[in-house]
């Protein structure tokens, strides 16, 4: 029974790193004027190509069910929040997202189908969930975890172009690429300030490859976690050893909500207590739900390391 | 499957300096490396600086003196009471139930741990449910075997096959329980699985916090050699040799899960360790429980102090979990006792 937990977890683990990402940074808009509304809705039926490969909606979508926490926030950011009818356990944000009890983990197809979905957003195709709602005439997409920014601006396309509101998801993309890009020329690239960013305080951190790991690439950070060898993955668990000797200029806490990490907690960590970010309070504290999405919300997390990178370089 | 009637005797003194030496070596090479790269020389003055009325100049800047004394040597030491907990109560177990399968976790003390570190987690908000795991572990081990042992009491006459019998169904409820808890909270899942791929990552409090209770359990497993050597002929003639057959094995089923529970507060769920030991033991030193349990003490605590050394090396300044390691050195040690069914050593 124990090799097989092993085998659970490590997959669990996976999942769960990656799932750790974004949000939006602009409150959802009231309505979808009646004019994009009409000619978004002559544009259907529309294909996108998705996780799970080319799929064809229809109609323009008035019951989406979504059971990605960062696809529930671009939902609301690209003005589809008035389209959404159930969101799963996670999906926190924004506020006014109509949160059920249904899950992105173990999806069950019954409970989906409950509310009359004509579009089902997911992040992962657990259970072979995409199939059992297409048998039921339910189209699916699977919006993976990106690992890029091209990747997620594409989902924020695709989901704008599947529920009709792709003008507003275009507007969404150029202005978070506008805004990332100005962060990143302002940041003092050339101090080359060194980063550790937790994400599970065993600990695991994030190499520059993953998504989060290319926000902080944007202001020239160094990444201590890239020391790791390749088949450590993306998401490798850290020596805390080797964190200390390699005492990181800034330490980002994604661990704050999950497992109240803060500076205090750090410097009571056995042989910390000397680290220089800890004791020139460079110890950031992020939301950890922001550092595991790759919504619109990235926008905030980049204007969080910002500030504390100039701060630090200041 | 039987433990070999009365073996040979044979000297205790030459495998246990063999061991010692093993154990010795394993825990110089552990402090010696690491992910932060340190002097050989600094490393081993800095620890003779450590000791009491001794005073030298090791040469290390303080933040690789706060490394080494902070983190690498209670790690260390962690290792070590670990593996010998394991190891020893694992050979206790083997011997009250003549089953050289059984294992410390046979009674339910890994799925009372695992519940009760979940419950922790679930329930207790941030950094206090992270700092009630070690005390969460302790008690729920201690739990599940009570548990078992109270069930098993009530279902038969003190038979061991009863007890183990207990045991698998206390260990399925308890995994079901835990199950149940962890889909109320699914974002804590990662957390509650790390716990249970172990991790040695000690500190001074934690070692301290177990010691009490690792020294009562080892002392007592360790004086019960002989006896468990008599327990091996079977109980009417064990009894028939004038010992308290129930007692011996309610004492060295209580000493053995406490240096269980002990070793799961510190370092969550690591397998293998308390079979594949006292195995190997078995097969170069003999079968009786007077050479097995020294033995699997220092072995076990050699065994997972090397096991960590390559956990935290082979993909530093990565680390795998310390459960992967001894679980792929203990599998296919698994394959190998089967097909080799007839016990060696007597």
């Amino acid at each position: 029974m124990r090799p097989v937990r092993l085998a659970l977890a490590s997959a669990l683990l996976g999942i769960l790193g990656l799932a750790a990402c974004g949000q939006a940074q602009d409150p959802a808009p009231s309505a979808p004027s009646s004019a994009s509304a009409s000619s978004a809705a002559s544009a259907f039926p529309v294909t996108v190509e998705a996780g799970n490969g080319q799929v064809t909606i229809e109609r323009r979508p008035e019951r989406i069910v979504s059971l990605s926490p960062t696809a529930t926030e671009t939902l609301f950011a690209i003005g589809a929040g008035p389209q959404v009818v159930a969101v799963d356990e996670r999906s926190n944000h924004p506020p006014e997202a109509p949160k059920t009890s249904l899950s992105g983990f173990k999806p069950n197809v019954e409970a989906i189908v409950e509310y009359k979905p004509d579009l089902v957003v997911i992040a992962s195709d657990i259970d072979d969930i995409a199939a059992k709602l297409s048998k039921v005439n339910v189209p699916v997409l699977v919006e993976p975890s990106a690992t890029d920014f091209d990747d997620a601006y594409d989902q924020i396309l695709d989901l704008g172009t599947a529920t009709g509101n792709a003008d507003r998801a275009r507007r969404l993309v150029d202005e978070m690429r506008r805004e990332l890009d100005r962060l990143a020329a302002e940041a003092p690239k050339e101090k080359r300030l060194s980063y550790y960013h937790e994400l599970d305080v065993t600990p695991y951190s994030v190499t520059s490859n993953t998504f989060i790991g290319r926000v902080y690439g944007l202001f020239g950070l160094v990444n201590i976690a890239d020391r790791a060898p390749d088949a450590a993955g993306g998401y490798p668990r850290l020596s805390a050893e080797f964190i200390a000797k390699a005492d990181p200029d800034l330490i980002f806490l994604a661990t704050t909500k999950c497992c109240g990490q803060n500076r205090d907690t750090l410097a009571k960590r056995p042989g910390w207590s000397g680290l220089s970010a800890i004791k020139n309070d460079r110890v950031i504290n992020l939301d950890d739900d922001i550092a595991s999405r790759w919504g619109p919300r990235v926008v905030d997390l980049a204007r969080t390391v910002s500030d504390a990178v100039r701060k630090a370089a200041g | 499957m039987r433990a070999p009637v009365v073996p040979a005797r044979r000297s205790l003194l030459p495998p246990l300096l063999v061991s010692v030496v093993l154990l010795a070596a394993a825990m110089v090479a552990g402090l010696l490396t690491g992910a932060a790269d340190m002097p050989v020389r600094g490393v081993l003055l800095a620890l003779l600086d450590g000791l009491p009325f001794v005073s030298v100049d090791s040469g290390l800047a303080p933040v690789e003196r706060s490394l080494l004394l902070e983190l690498r040597l209670p790690r260390v030491l962690t290792a070590v009471a670990v593996g010998g907990l394991l190891a020893v109560a694992g050979a206790g177990y083997q011997g009250v139930f003549r089953n050289p399968l059984a294992d410390p976790y046979l009674l339910g003390a890994a799925a009372g741990a695992g519940l009760a570190v979940t419950l922790a987690v679930v329930f207790l908000p941030g950094e206090a449910g992270t700092a009630a795991i070690p005390a969460a572990a302790f008690a729920g081990a201690v739990g599940g075997v009570l548990l078992a042992y109270a069930l098993g009491r009530s279902a038969g006459r003190g038979g061991t096959a009863t007890l183990v019998l207990a045991g698998v169904a206390v260990m399925s409820f308890l995994t079901a329980v835990q199950t149940f808890v962890q889909q109320l909270k699914v974002e804590e899942l990662q957390r509650v699985y790390a716990w249970i791929l172990g991790d040695l990552g000690g500190s001074w409090e934690r070692l301290g916090m177990i010691a009490p209770y690792a020294a009562v359990a080892a002392v007592a497993l360790l004086l019960h050699g002989r006896l468990l050597d008599v327990l091996s002929v079977g109980d009417e003639e064990a009894a028939g040799l004038g010992v308290h057959v129930g007692r011996v094995r309610l004492v060295v089923l209580f000493a053995a899960s406490l240096a269980t529970a002990a070793a799961v507060a510190v370092s969550g769920l690591i397998g293998f360790v308390g079979v594949v030991v006292p195995h190997v033991v078995r097969r170069l030193a003999g079968g009786s429980y007077r050479m097995v349990l020294p033995l699997s003490l220092l072995g076990g605590a050699a065994f997972l102090v090397a096991a960590d050394l390559v956990a935290r090396t082979v993909m530093a300044p990565a680390e795998l979990p310390i459960g992967v390691v001894t679980a792929f050195v203990g599998a296919p040690f698994f394959v190998a006792i089967l097909r080799a069914t007839r016990p060696v050593g007597t």
